[in-house]
Parts: C-alpha cells; structure tokens; sequence
C-alpha cells in the first residue's frame, strides 16, 4: 500500500490526528450524541403497536414440530387455544392427529364434471380459516380455478377472475388447482429451517410456529399453492371453524407460509376433505393410494389420467382425469 | 492487548473527528437510514403488506437489490486478482478499498434479506443448535454459509492488515495470503450459489436456465468496478490518499471485457427466447413487450438496456480514456445493471405466474423507504471504514508516532 511518493504524510502525533477532548467537543459530543439517540427513538416509535402477546419468550424458545415432547406440544397446543379464545372469542379445540399407519392420500379430480362453481374454493375458506376481507375474498383459498378455453390445456390463457352469470360457459372447461402434494416436493427441499416437510401420509404440512417467512417455497411451487399472511389474518368470529390442527388450520399468525393440507385435520380423522364434500357434482375424489380396492385406485387403474405440468418432476399425488 | 485497546480507542475517537463536510456527510446518511429504519419498524408491526409484494410476486425489490449487491460485493475479487496473483504494486495501494466495499455491501446484502423475513426474530431457527439447518438440501442455506464465509474473511483480511499498517510491522504472510486465495474462490462461489437460489427452481421456467450463473457473475464484474471507479474518484477529490489512474484503467479494462461478455450473453438468451418463442417465454415477452396488456416491466427493462448500450460503446471507444467519458459509462453500467438484476430479474420470475395470472408488481413507498435506508446505511458504513482506514493507510495514524516522526516513513 501507499507506495506513491504523493500519499506520504509529515508523521504526526497523535494529539494532531485527533485533537484531545476539550469540555467544547465534549458537549458538542454529547450534544450529538442526544440527538442520534432521539433520532433512534422517533425511528422505532411503531414497534409500540406491537400487539401483546404477539412475539413471546415462550414463542421464540419453542423447539420444532417435530422436535417437541408430548407434554410440550400438549402445553402449546392448549395455549393456542387460549389465544384463539382470547383474540376472537371463540373457543377451539387444536389437536394434534398423526398420520394414519398404511395411508398414503391421493386426490383425483374429474376435469369432465368440474362445472367451475368454486363451491370448492369457498368451502376450503370455511374451513381452513383464511384470513378474508369478505365473503367473495377468495384470494388465501388453497384452491384456485381456473377457466380454460376448450381445446387445449394452456395455462398461459386460462382465466382466474372469470365472471359469467352462469356456468360453466359453453365454450370454457375449468380446471380448480391446490396442492398436489408433490412426492419430489421442491418446496420443503428449499426450505432453510425445515419449516414444512412431507409426512409418511404423503401431505405436505408447514409448522406455522416454526416459518421465518422468506417465501422461498412459493417461488419454488410450480402450482402456485402456497399463500403468504402478509397480515395479521382477518377473521370474523362467526366464520370461525373451531375444530382446529396443529400442523393444519389453526389460525394462523402473521408473516408465515400455509397451505392445503387436504384438510389433515378431517382426513386422518376418517372424513373427506371439505372441497369434496362440497363439490355438487361429485368431480372430487380422494382416498388411500395403498388400498387397491380404492376408488381413487380404481380411477388410476382405468381413466385417462393428466398429471399437471409432469415435465417438471414432482411427482404429484392429485391427478386430473377425463370421462369417456 | 493492551496495545489493540488503545488501536480500537484511537479507532472510535477518530471516527467521530472530521471536517464539516464529512459531518454533514455522515449527518445525512444517518438521517437517512433512520428514515429506513423507521420504515422498517413499520413494516414489522403491519406485516409485509405495507409491502408491493403479493401471492403471486412473492420476492420484490428487497430481493432484488439483495441480488444486485450480492455481485458488487463478489466484484472485489477484480482488485484482488490483478493485485495478488498478477502481483501488480499499484493495485495493492488500492486492494483493501475493494475488501473494505466488500464487507459494508455483504452486511447490506444480510439486512435485506433480513427485511424480507415474515418472522426476523426467528433467525436462530437457521443457526444450530438452537434451530435446524437445511444443509445442503437448501440453496438459502448454502448462501447463508457463503455470505458470512465471505463476510469473516475480509473482515479478517483487511482487518489484519490495518492492524500490522498501524503499528509498521510487515504483515505475516501466512496470517493473510491463504485467507487472500481462498477468498478469490470464495467470491465467486458467493454469486454463483445466489445464481442457484434461482437456477435451481424448475417450476419457473425464466430462472431455470444454466446461463443465469455466468450473466450474474458478467454484470458483477461489470457493476463492482464501476462502483470502485466511482468511489476511487471520491477518495482522491476528499481525502489525502492519492489514487494514480494505473488502477482506475485497469479496473476499466475489466469491466469492457465483463460487459462485452455480459451483452453477447443477453444476445444469447433472446435468441433462444424469441427465435422459437415457447410457452415459457412467457416471461421474457411480459418483460421486453408486455403479455395481454400488461406492460409494467418494459419501460424498465428498455432504459437497463439502453444504458447497458451506452455503456458498452463508451467502454469500448477511446472517450472512456478520459475520466468524465469513463465516469459516464460508470453510472450507466451501475443503473443498467441495478433495473436488470432487480426488475427484470427477480420480477419476470413470477410474471405471468406458474398458473397464468399477470399481478404486476411495483413497489410501495414505504418498501422503498426501507430500500433507501439500507443503501443509506451501507454508504454510512463504508464512509466509515474509509474514515478510519485511510488515516491508518498514508501513515498519519500509527501506533508510535513520536518513533516514527524522527525518522522517513519506511514504505
């Protein structure tokens, strides 16, 4: 460094570096000192609002999902029910369901029935308490449908928003998407913290306590299946679906990734998830891959089956099929 | 010990001594990054929503200047090169500028990450033991490991030599030159895994693409030096180190290969976008003409690459020979360089999204508040380094002045 005869300086003493602290600079230093430190202050004023409650020793000391004793989740899981109870006034029931010995969930959907109603859509709302600004906000559905024109399957044209007085449109098949519960799921092998991992059921969960937030698994979803609270989630009591899950549909906080969870917290339970009950045409069908009396077996056996975007390896466990 | 004491005491009180000119200089910044910081806190009460972003563009101008100045701190491999494996003397003088930028530009890539964060006091759930560490199944956390990698071995480097300058020991070469080589290696990594963040993601098709890596690695060497040229300038207008312009037209020589390289790439990915133009085009014809309508993106990318273009001519004709012709082409590499990391490459990742919809994006002005702040920040930090290091560099600055003021300073 500094070879350049032009950057050599006289040598000079400390007390020419810096000048000593005379009680002039002192003030003036303390002077400075006082403003940048009210400066701080007035920045960091909003964090007042901070809700309490909201961030928790107990919340930042809580080990994974995974990582959790019995009696641990058990202490968490009922005090999330406190909070529910607190917050919107309704008491929940949060379990925690493990996933079903010999059961792997496959979803098949009939792209010849689907008559794009989107009862799906709302029903998955009621039941997975999204947060909503109304009653039409379907926005953090896990399922979107999409109205296609016939003759080819081509996303880039398909519609989201469509608006018809009735459907379906004569010249328009639809087409609902929700998580297909990749086998090769890129969004948990991009995770950083193995915040949301594949269960031996084959569903694909997010531990909500455990979410940094940086949406990595969203840019790596090719099915556009995951939604983001960028809010504190908007719930109105009433709408509130008390029969809750850990890993499924307890509300939410803000700032972390959900998903559908094919409604783990029915399915492990022996029922079928809320968008197939709901569905008027009976279009949906769900059940275990690994019993070969099935029907969701039966229909990978005999119909004609389109995996959506199977160039891009997932491996999917939803499949669309078509009529004869 | 005792000896280091007093170095980061004469650090502290140095720091906070200067001409008016310098605290106005530092005024403002701060000033300014309190506004960020502000912003921020903002941002933490409400959620991300004060945000641009939404389900569909789900990263936005956060990871977008994240990207940028992931390449300029990786660009300080381009003094380092020419100065310890071409051994040239006059690169040395200059160097740790280079590392300095490095660190401050590393420290500003962390807090935009850490602003994009929903939940940023869960970081600890990423740091063994007390989270988990998705290694290597994660890209993040490969750039998580490269980024602080990076970070710790200039800090090492440039702190080590300041130490050894102040106190007019010669350096030992086995405390440094290892760490020097593997940093060389280790900036390269450093945009290459930020590459793959991108790169690895097959369900969009504009990022899945083996030439994203080489582009970032172009424009970095093409942006960074531009940045040194710039600040090379500053230095040597405000501060009593003379800066000759062997260094400034080497780092010139540098950026006409990188942007020649980096051009002859662009040609290469719009051919193979538009000469057979498929599906998943998509994105390319949302960014460069607009898809049904939507045409948020074009005004944007057109202006990158027309700058980009003026650049490149003025690099490569004689009028960048003199300063002001070079400065200009500086400024437009910078801004060309900055709208296509950001805008037209983070963006049109999630435009038209993986189903089709078009949500543009533009971000709100509390986002870009806290944009502002983090670069206001980054430029307070590095005004600072090079307030502390160049004193300690010409020599004023010394462990034992009254030995040194008898005698000619010894190099």
């Amino acid at each position: 460094m500094n070879e350049n005869p032009q950057n050599s300086v006289s040598p000079k003493t400390i007390e020419q570096v810096y000048q000593p602290v005379t009680r002039r600079t002192f003030l003036k230093g303390t002077a400075a000192a006082m403003a940048g430190l009210a400066g701080l202050v007035a920045a960091l004023k909003p964090l007042l609002a901070l809700e309490r409650g909201e961030m928790t020793l107990d919340d930042l000391l809580q080990k994974h999902y995974r990582e959790l004793k019995p009696e641990e989740l058990q202490r968490i899981l009922r005090e999330l029910e406190a909070r529910c109870a607190r917050e919107h006034g309704v008491q929940p029931v949060i379990r925690d369901l493990k996933p079903l010995p010999g059961v792997e969930f496959g979803y098949a959907l009939n792209l010849t029935r689907c008559i794009g109603c989107r009862k799906c859509a709302h029903a998955c709302l009621q039941e997975n308490n999204q947060s909503r600004s109304s009653a039409d906000d379907i926005e953090m559905s896990y399922i979107r449908v999409l109205e296609l024109k016939k003759g080819a399957i081509n996303l880039e044209e398909s519609d989201l928003y469509y608006n018809p007085q009735t459907v379906p449109q004569k010249d328009k098949y639809y087409m609902p998407v929700q998580c297909h519960q990749c086998r090769q799921a890129p969004c948990t092998k991009v995770c950083p913290v193995q915040a949301t991992w594949q269960e031996a059921d084959g569903i694909v969960v997010v531990d909500y306590n455990w979410c940094i937030g940086c949406r990595y698994c969203m840019a790596a979803c090719p099915y556009d299946a995951r939604r983001f609270n960028y809010r504190k989630p908007n719930l109105q009591s009433a709408r509130i679906n008390p029969n809750q899950s850990y890993l499924s549909n307890r509300i939410r906080p803000k700032g972390v990734v959900e998903k559908c969870t094919f409604c783990l917290h029915r399915t492990r339970d022996g029922k079928y998830p809320a968008c197939l009950e709901v569905c008027p045409t009976g279009a949906r069908v769900f059940g275990n891959l690994l019993d070969p009396d099935s029907e969701i077996s039966y229909i990978l056996k005999n119909k004609r089956v389109y995996i959506l975007k199977e160039d891009v390896g997932t491996l999917p466990r939803f499949y669309y099929f078509f009529d004869q | 010990m005792s000896e280091y004491l007093t170095f980061l005491w004469r650090v502290v009180r140095i720091s906070f001594q200067g001409s008016w000119k310098f605290y106005a200089w530092m005024t403002l910044l701060s000033v300014v990054s309190l506004v960020g910081l502000h912003a921020y806190a903002r941002q933490v009460v409400e959620g991300l929503e004060t945000t641009g972003m939404t389900n569909q563009v789900s990263w936005g101008a956060y990871i977008a200047n994240f990207t940028f100045l992931v390449g300029v701190a990786a660009a300080a491999v381009m003094l380092v090169i020419p100065a310890y494996i071409y051994k040239k003397q006059f690169m040395h003088e200059v160097v740790l500028f280079g590392e300095l930028m490095a660190i401050a530009v590393i420290i500003m890539c962390l807090l935009f990450v850490t602003v994009d964060l929903g939940h940023p006091e869960r970081f600890h759930h990423m740091i063994p033991p007390f989270g988990i560490f998705n290694f290597p199944g994660s890209i993040l956390s490969w750039d998580v490991i490269v980024l602080n990698g990076y970070l710790l071995l200039n800090l090492h480097i440039a702190g080590y030599l300041l130490y050894c300058r102040y106190r007019q020991t010669q350096p030992t070469k086995k405390f440094y030159i290892p760490f020097v080589f593997i940093s060389i290696a280790w900036a390269v990594s450093i945009h290459t895994v930020t590459a793959f963040l991108y790169v690895g993601l097959a369900g969009r098709s504009y990022w899945h693409h083996p030439l994203v890596p080489s582009r970032f690695l172009a424009s970095a060497f093409v942006a960074g030096p531009a940045l040194m040229i710039l600040v090379f300038q500053v230095i040597r207008r405000f501060v009593r180190y003379w800066i000759g312009d062997e260094p400034i037209f080497t780092l010139r020589m540098i950026m006409t290969v990188a942007m020649i390289i980096n051009m002859f790439l662009l040609g290469c990915e719009l051919f193979t976008e538009f000469y057979s133009p498929t599906q998943h085009a998509a994105a390319a014809h949302y960014l460069y003409f607009g898809l049904h309508g939507h045409n948020g993106l074009v005004a944007w990318i057109w202006t990158a690459i027309v700058l980009d273009l003026v650049g490149l001519a003025l690099l490569i004709t004689p009028i960048s020979r003199k300063i002001t012709g070079l400065n200009l082409a500086c400024v437009a590499c910078v801004v060309g360089i900055w709208i296509e990391k950001g805008m037209g490459l983070i963006i049109p990742g999630f435009v038209p999204s993986p189903l089709g919809q078009i949500v543009e994006y533009l971000p709100t002005f509390n986002e870009t508040l806290v944009c502002v702040g983090i670069w206001a920040f980054g430029a307070l930090l590095y005004s600072w380094m090079l307030h502390v290091a160049i004193p300690i560099m010409n020599g004023s600055l010394r462990a034992r002045p009254e030995i040194a003021s008898s005698t000619q300073p010894s190099s």
